[in-house]
C-alpha cells in the first residue's frame, strides 16, 4: 500500500497507461465486432465458421499470444493492442449478434414493410433494441482485457502490470501489490459503469 | 383516388418447393375494403405480402395503379403502403408520436409538418394526443397498441393499406371497437384496404367484398351477402355456414351502414 503512497506519480502514469491501452483497444474491437456481429446474425452458416475460429484465437493462452505476436510486430504497446483486440472478438461479436438476434421479430417486420432500407432498420431499430446485450458483451470484454493487459507489460506495452513485473524483479512485494490493487480497482470501475449503463438501458 | 390493385396470375413457391399460392387472378378496386378469408396456411398472408413485395411472387405480376410493382423500388413502394400486423411490432424504443411519425420522418418531411401529422392521426384513432404523444408503447394496452398501429400505417397518407390480422390478438370486445373504427377510417379515408383473417365474423362484418382463399387460391369473391346467400363451392360454405350468427350481421350490416351515413 506504501508504494501508493510514495509514488503516487508512477502508479498514475501506469494507470494512465493501462487505461489507454484497454480502450484503444476496446474500440478498434467493437469496430471489428460490429460488421461481424451483424454477419453471424444474418448468415448462420457462415456466423458458426467465424465464431469457431474466434474461438480459437480466445483459447490460446494469452502469454503464448504474444510470444507469437513478437515475432511479427515486434515489442511494444501494438503488438500488445493487436492481441487485446483479437481476444475481445470472440465476447463482442457472440454478444452483438445475440442481440441482433433477439430483436422482436414484430418490429422487424414492421420496419419492412414500412419502407426501412436495411441499412436504417439495422441502425435506427435492430440496433437501439440490441443495445442492452452490446453493452453487457462491452463489460465483460472490458473486465478481461483489463486483466490481460497487466501481462502486456512483459513485451515492454507499460500499463499497471509493469509495476507487477518491476516488483517481481526488485523482490519489491509493495510495487506488486500496488499495480495489482489498482488493475482490480479499474476492473471493478469499468464493470459498476457498464452494469449502470446496462440498466438504464433495459429500463 | 387510386389504389387499384390487380393480382395476375400470382402464385408462390417456396425454395423448399411448398406451393404457398397458386395461380390468383383478382382485382382490387381503388378504395374497395377487401378482406382475404382462410384458415390458417391457406395462403391468405403470403398473397397479401406479395401486394407489398415482402414476398416476390414466383410467378404472375402484382400491379398497383396499372404499375407492376416490380419495377419499382421496394423501399419506395412500401413507405406508400400502409402496414399492419397481427403483433403490432410498434418500435419499443420510440414514442408513441415518434412510431405514427416514423413513415414520414422516412420521407424527409420537416418537423413542425410531422407533429401535426402525428396529432391529426392520434385524434383519427381516437386517443387523445395530448396524452399519449410522449408515451411509450409499454405503457399502452393491446387495444391502444394496434391504435397506434393503424394510425402508424396511416401516417403517410397511403393509396393501400395491408392489415394482416390486425385484431387477432385483442380480446372480442376491444375486436369489435377496433373493427368500428376501421370501417369509419374507411368511410372517412376511402383508402384501399385489403385485410386478413381467419374470422368469418369479422370478414363479414368488415368486407366490402369477401375473398374467399384455401389452399392458396381463390374459392370465392363476393360481398358478404351473396357469399352467405350463394356460395360457390362446399369448402366456402363450410367455411361461411358455420353459425347463423354471421349471417345476421351480414344481413343487418347494410341496414347499419345507411342509418350511420
Amino acid at each position: 500500500m506504501t508504494y501508493i503512497l510514495r509514488q503516487p506519480e508512477i502508479v498514475a502514469t501506469r494507470f494512465g497507461e493501462h487505461l489507454l491501452l484497454t480502450f484503444v483497444s476496446l474500440a478498434i474491437a467493437l469496430a471489428i465486432a460490429f460488421p461481424l456481429g451483424v454477419l453471424v446474425a444474418r448468415r448462420p452458416r457462415a456466423g458458426a465458421v467465424t465464431l469457431a475460429g474466434l474461438n480459437v484465437i480466445y483459447t490460446i493462452p494469452s502469454l503464448a499470444l504474444l510470444a507469437i505476436l513478437i515475432e511479427v510486430f515486434g515489442l511494444g504497446a501494438p503488438t500488445a493492442i493487436v492481441a487485446l483486440v483479437a481476444y475481445a472478438q470472440m465476447i463482442l461479436v457472440r454478444n452483438i449478434a445475440e442481440g441482433l438476434r433477439g430483436v422482436s421479430p414484430a418490429a422487424l417486420d414492421a420496419a419492412d414493410g414500412l419502407g426501412f432500407t436495411p441499412l436504417r432498420r439495422l441502425l435506427q431499430i435492430e440496433i437501439p433494441l440490441a443495445l442492452p446485450a452490446i453493452v453487457g458483451g462491452i463489460r465483460i470484454a472490458t473486465v478481461a482485457l483489463i486483466g490481460i493487459a497487466t501481462i502486456a507489460a512483459w513485451i515492454d506495452a507499460g500499463g499497471l502490470g509493469a509495476l507487477v513485473f518491476d516488483g517481481l524483479h526488485q523482490d519489491n512485494p509493495d510495487k506488486i501489490v500496488a499495480g495489482s490493487l489498482a488493475a482490480v480497482v479499474l476492473a471493478l470501475a469499468a464493470d459498476g459503469t457498464f452494469r449502470l449503463v446496462e440498466k438504464r438501458l433495459t429500463r | 383516388m387510386g389504389g387499384n390493385i390487380e393480382l395476375r396470375g400470382v402464385g408462390v413457391t417456396y425454395a423448399g418447393g411448398a406451393v404457398a399460392v397458386r395461380d390468383v387472378d383478382l382485382t382490387i378496386a381503388g378504395g374497395e375494403f377487401a378482406v382475404f378469408l382462410g384458415p390458417s396456411g391457406s395462403g391468405k398472408s403470403t398473397l397479401l405480402r406479395t401486394i407489398n413485395r415482402l414476398i416476390e411472387p414466383t410467378t404472375g405480376t402484382v400491379f398497383i395503379d396499372g404499375v407492376d410493382v416490380r419495377t419499382l423500388d421496394p423501399v419506395v413502394l412500401r413507405r406508400g403502403i400502409g402496414y399492419v400486423i397481427q403483433a403490432v411490432g410498434l418500435f419499443p424504443h420510440f414514442t408513441i408520436g415518434a412510431n405514427v411519425g416514423v413513415v414520414p420522418a422516412l420521407l424527409g418531411w420537416d418537423r413542425a409538418r410531422i407533429a401535426r401529422r402525428v396529432d391529426e392521426l392520434l385524434d383519427l384513432v381516437q386517443l387523445d394526443p395530448a396524452t399519449y404523444r410522449d408515451r411509450y408503447p409499454r405503457q399502452l394496452s393491446g387495444g391502444e397498441q394496434q391504435r397506434v398501429g393503424v394510425a402508424r400505417a396511416l401516417a403517410a397518407e397511403p393509396r393501400v393499406l395491408l392489415m394482416d390480422e390486425p385484431f387477432g390478438a385483442v380480446d372480442a370486445i376491444v375486436r369489435a371497437s377496433l373493427q368500428d373504427e376501421i370501417r369509419r377510417i374507411h368511410r372517412e379515408l376511402r383508402t384501399t384496404i385489403v385485410f386478413v383473417t381467419h374470422d368469418v365474423d369479422e370478414a363479414l362484418r368488415l368486407a366490402d367484398r369477401v375473398v374467399v382463399i384455401a389452399a392458396g387460391a381463390v374459392a370465392q369473391a363476393d360481398t358478404p351477402a351473396r357469399l352467405v346467400a350463394a356460395p360457390a363451392s362446399d369448402i366456402v360454405r363450410s367455411l361461411v355456414g358455420i353459425d347463423a350468427e354471421s349471417r345476421r350481421l351480414a344481413d343487418a350490416r347494410p341496414l347499419l351502414e345507411r342509418d350511420v351515413r
